[in-house]
């Protein structure tokens, strides 16, 4: 069938069973791709210890400004973190926060991370602003929130982690495909490379180093420019914008 | 209980109670199911569920939006015709209601000695009367349209006025060769005494066109129905004819600034249209409630009202099947294909058709 009256058969073919595309949710949820951006979390070591060193990376990054960090020196005969200091006060606000992940690509110790759960709705605004309470792993490796388990409110997405980091350590260099350079999570363990990333690569896998005489040049220019540059900008070896 | 029915029914003022309680009650029923019928399969249409919350699949889903059109502040613009404005929907309504009156919607029923029909009024003019009323629906589209004070609805108006009034012609056009031929079926092939009464005008299509074939007219009459429909479409304001209303254009046009229960009120006449027209498309071309299984026991009484149903609900699936496929034309088309097209086809179908009728009554005139 052709010219004006083609049309009827391609909207009455739409009525054939099983060209449904909407999901019922809540009652039916689509499976998140790896990388999807939820909620973060604030990991710990599998021995217990909080990942956070307090370094305000995170905060620094942030284009939104949604997250505040106070760090704070470990106890000497009860640390918190493996480093010199801990996050102290950790505090995101949903409201502002956009999840761009960049908190989480700047963390040096992976310690904030992304989950897959995104029902944060809640009924005033003090509550949408996740504290340690909320944001901190419990010592048994499952994740709070702050709402009630609920048809919405699936707490395994919780332990998803988004995939960034697994997608993108280390250096994003084929030589290390298949390799996890990430650290273990309580709860999690190691967790597997990304689908794509083939994990089940004989091992041990020997670090191979590449050719490096071409390109260490450039970087060595790299950094000569930037030298240069620091030298010859006094503006930004003071810092302008040191309140971030 | 029979002989209780049966005097009910002997008393002329309590039969019409009866029936127009129901006509009310059945046309209120109609709009609910309707919107949900049209919002469910155009869902369907475009790989969607609709409305699938409020009742088993939904069903409840408009019964919710009128109860919260209920609640709502009827806001009325400062700049308003306050009468012409308030009495307007009221003026959609009524006609919408009157119209379907004349509609046989199942076989008379026999209680006792008393047969009663499935009818609001067996009007010997049916057909004159839902030109009629609908005709005076426009009304209060154009009248909405002007007494809201506001530059969209004006526009919905002026284009309601234009639309509604040509493709009228057209309509009434293409049911001319439905009283002819029904005149030349009551004389049995000679031509005698026409009728525009619907329930005779069932009665015609009573036997069969060829073989299994039934008689419905549309068989006969096949143009007159194609150009009835479509002009029914352009009465409606439906798609591919919604300029009056076009949200995307002149943002709802006639309704723009109306807001809840006078809102509900246009809303809920434009789909009990929709249902009239359907209704007097299945009662002129598709043999109104005729069906086989009314000499049941028992229920034989509600098969016919089944079949009517059935042949409704089909062409409301029509229109809402156009309506999901067609993208809404432009103003110029609109107007072209009503008087270039619609108006010059009925016409010569109306000649051809008496043509054709005057040969078989009376022969080729040379002979």
């Amino acid at each position: 069938m052709s010219g004006p009256f083609s049309g009827f058969w391609v909207t009455l073919r739409q009525m054939l069973p099983g060209r449904r595309v909407t999901t019922q949710y809540p009652e039916e949820k689509r499976v998140k791709p790896p990388r999807f951006h939820g909620r973060h979390v604030l990991n710990r070591y599998p021995d217990g210890m909080e990942k956070c060193i307090g370094c305000e990376l995170c905060a620094g990054v942030c284009p939104a400004r949604c997250i505040y960090v106070r760090g704070k020196d470990n106890p000497a005969d009860a640390p918190v973190s493996p480093g010199e200091r801990f996050g102290f006060v950790y505090e995101i606000n949903m409201l502002r926060c956009i999840f761009c992940g960049l908190c989480v690509e700047a963390c040096p110790t992976e310690a904030i991370t992304m989950t897959h759960l995104f029902e944060m709705s809640v009924t005033n605004r003090q509550d949408a602003i996740y504290t340690r309470t909320e944001l901190l792993m419990e010592s048994d490796g499952s994740v709070p929130h702050p709402q009630p388990d609920s048809i919405l409110i699936d707490k395994g997405e919780l332990l998803q982690a988004d995939g960034w980091m697994r997608a993108t350590a280390p250096s994003g260099r084929a030589a290390y495909e298949g390799i996890p350079a990430w650290t273990p999570t309580l709860g999690a363990g190691l967790r597997p490379p990304e689908k794509g990333q083939s994990a089940s690569r004989p091992s041990p896998v020997t670090r191979q180093e590449p050719d490096t005489s071409e390109w260490r040049d450039v970087n060595d220019e790299i950094d000569n420019a930037e030298t240069d540059h620091r030298t010859g900008d006094g503006r930004r070896a003071t810092g302008d914008d040191s309140n971030g | 209980m029979t002989h209780f029915l049966e005097t009910v029914f002997q008393s002329v003022f309590w039969s019409a109670v009866i029936k127009v309680v129901f006509v009310f009650a059945l046309l209120l029923l109609t709009a609910l199911i309707l919107v949900w019928f049209e919002r469910r399969v155009v869902a369907f249409m475009q790989n969607r569920v609709g409305p699938n919350r409020a009742g088993p699949f939904g069903i409840l889903q408009t019964l919710a939006d009128g109860l919260k059109l209920l609640f709502k502040e009827g806001i009325r613009p400062r700049k308003v015709e306050v009468g012409l404005y308030l009495a307007a929907p009221i003026m959609a309504m009524i006609p919408a209601f009157l119209i379907f009156l004349m509609v046989p919607i199942g076989a008379p029923i026999h209680i006792g000695e008393t047969t009663v029909t499935l009818q609001g009024a067996d009007l010997n003019i049916a057909l004159l009367f839902v030109l009629a009323m609908s005709s005076i629906a426009v009304y209060a589209i154009v009248l909405a349209g002007w007494a809201s004070g506001s530059k969209y609805p004006l526009l919905g108006g002026i284009r309601a006025t234009a639309q509604m009034i040509s493709y009228e012609a057209a309509m009434g056009l293409a049911l001319v060769p439905v009283v002819v031929f029904a005149s030349s079926q009551i004389a049995g092939g000679s031509l005698g005494v026409g009728t525009m009464s619907f329930s005779r005008i069932v009665a015609l299509q009573a036997g069969s066109f060829r073989g299994p074939v039934p008689g419905w007219f549309v068989f006969s009459l096949l143009p007159s129905f194609v150009i009835f429909f479509t002009a029914a479409i352009a009465e409606t304001n439906r798609a591919p004819f919604d300029l009056v209303e076009a949200e995307s254009e002149i943002v709802g046009g006639y309704h723009t600034e109306y807001s809840g229960f006078r809102f509900a009120i246009f809303f809920l006449a434009e789909y009990i249209n929709m249902f009239n027209l359907s209704a007097i498309a299945v009662t002129l071309f598709f043999g109104g409630w005729l069906g086989p299984g009314a000499d049941l026991p028992y229920v034989g009484w509600l098969v016919p009202i089944f079949w009517f149903l059935l042949k409704t609900y089909a062409l409301l699936f029509l229109f809402v099947w156009i309506r999901a496929t067609l993208p809404r034309l432009r103003y110029d088309q609109l107007m072209t294909l009503g008087w270039k097209w619609l108006i010059p086809l009925s016409l010569a179908w109306l000649v051809v058709f008496v043509l054709l009728q005057g040969v078989r009554v009376f022969g080729m005139p040379w002979s």
